[in-house]
């Protein structure tokens, strides 16, 4: 299991590659599925054109969270691994935000995991969004819906 | 007792300050921090608050030392 938090942009792709080159070591032929969310900035919300946004968090306590619903969903499901990236800092339109991975033997929990990881973040990672648009800086104040 | 307070985003903006520190006598809750720092400025509706890194209500009492947060809601991912 790996939970970070990211300063500067990555690729989901490839650090993808990178963790599941070591967990085919560690785990040979055990995983029959994984699920995978990637989260990207979009150069629009609620209607305006958005040219950057910032990613605060509280360190200590978004690791902290981040890690605890990363085990949850160990309890919940046979999980047999897990990748949770999440960006703080400067981000531009495209970069990816948030990436989530969890390998497990068969599809169901891989997909359930994957996506109560996902919301859980949403709802409990203290993490805060500040848009830079036309009409200058902006905090999103909550998250849509799904 | 010493109580350590954060704030963050967008109340930490309209605040104007990051952090605070409160020098408290007696039994104090998250309520009772908020309502000595900021007696004139109700707590903003949705306000998120915790102690410690953990998620906590408003009546929850306050030990020597510890750090209180006050944050609105969270958009990650």
């Amino acid at each position: 299991m790996k939970v970070e938090l990211r300063a500067s942009p990555f690729g989901p792709l490839l650090e993808l590659g990178c963790y599941q080159a070591g967990l085919d070591q560690r785990l040979p032929g055990q995983y029959g599925a994984m699920a995978i969310f990637i989260g990207t900035m979009r150069d629009f919300n609620e209607g305006e054109a958005v040219r950057g946004m910032t990613l605060e968090h509280y360190p200590g306590m978004t690791e902290r969270h981040l890690q605890r619903i990363v085990e949850a969903a160990f309890q919940e499901w046979p999980l047999l691994d897990a990748l949770v990236l999440h960006r703080i800092g400067a981000l531009r339109p495209n970069d990816p935000i948030v990436l989530v991975a969890v390998w497990s033997a068969h599809r169901a929990a891989a997909f359930a995991a994957c996506q109560f990881i996902m919301e859980e973040l949403k709802s409990k990672a203290p993490f805060w969004k500040r848009e830079e648009t036309a009409d200058g800086p902006r905090w999103v104040e909550h998250n849509t819906p799904g | 007792m010493v109580v350590h307070i954060k704030y963050f985003a967008s109340l930490r903006d309209r605040l104007g300050r990051a952090e605070d520190r409160l020098d408290a006598v007696g039994e104090v809750t998250v309520a009772g921090v908020w309502a000595a720092l900021w007696p004139e400025t109700p707590l903003p509706p949705n306000t998120l608050t915790a102690v410690n890194m953990e998620y906590a209500g408003p009546e929850q009492s306050v030990r020597d030392g510890d750090e209180v947060a006050f944050f609105p809601p969270v958009t990650g991912g």
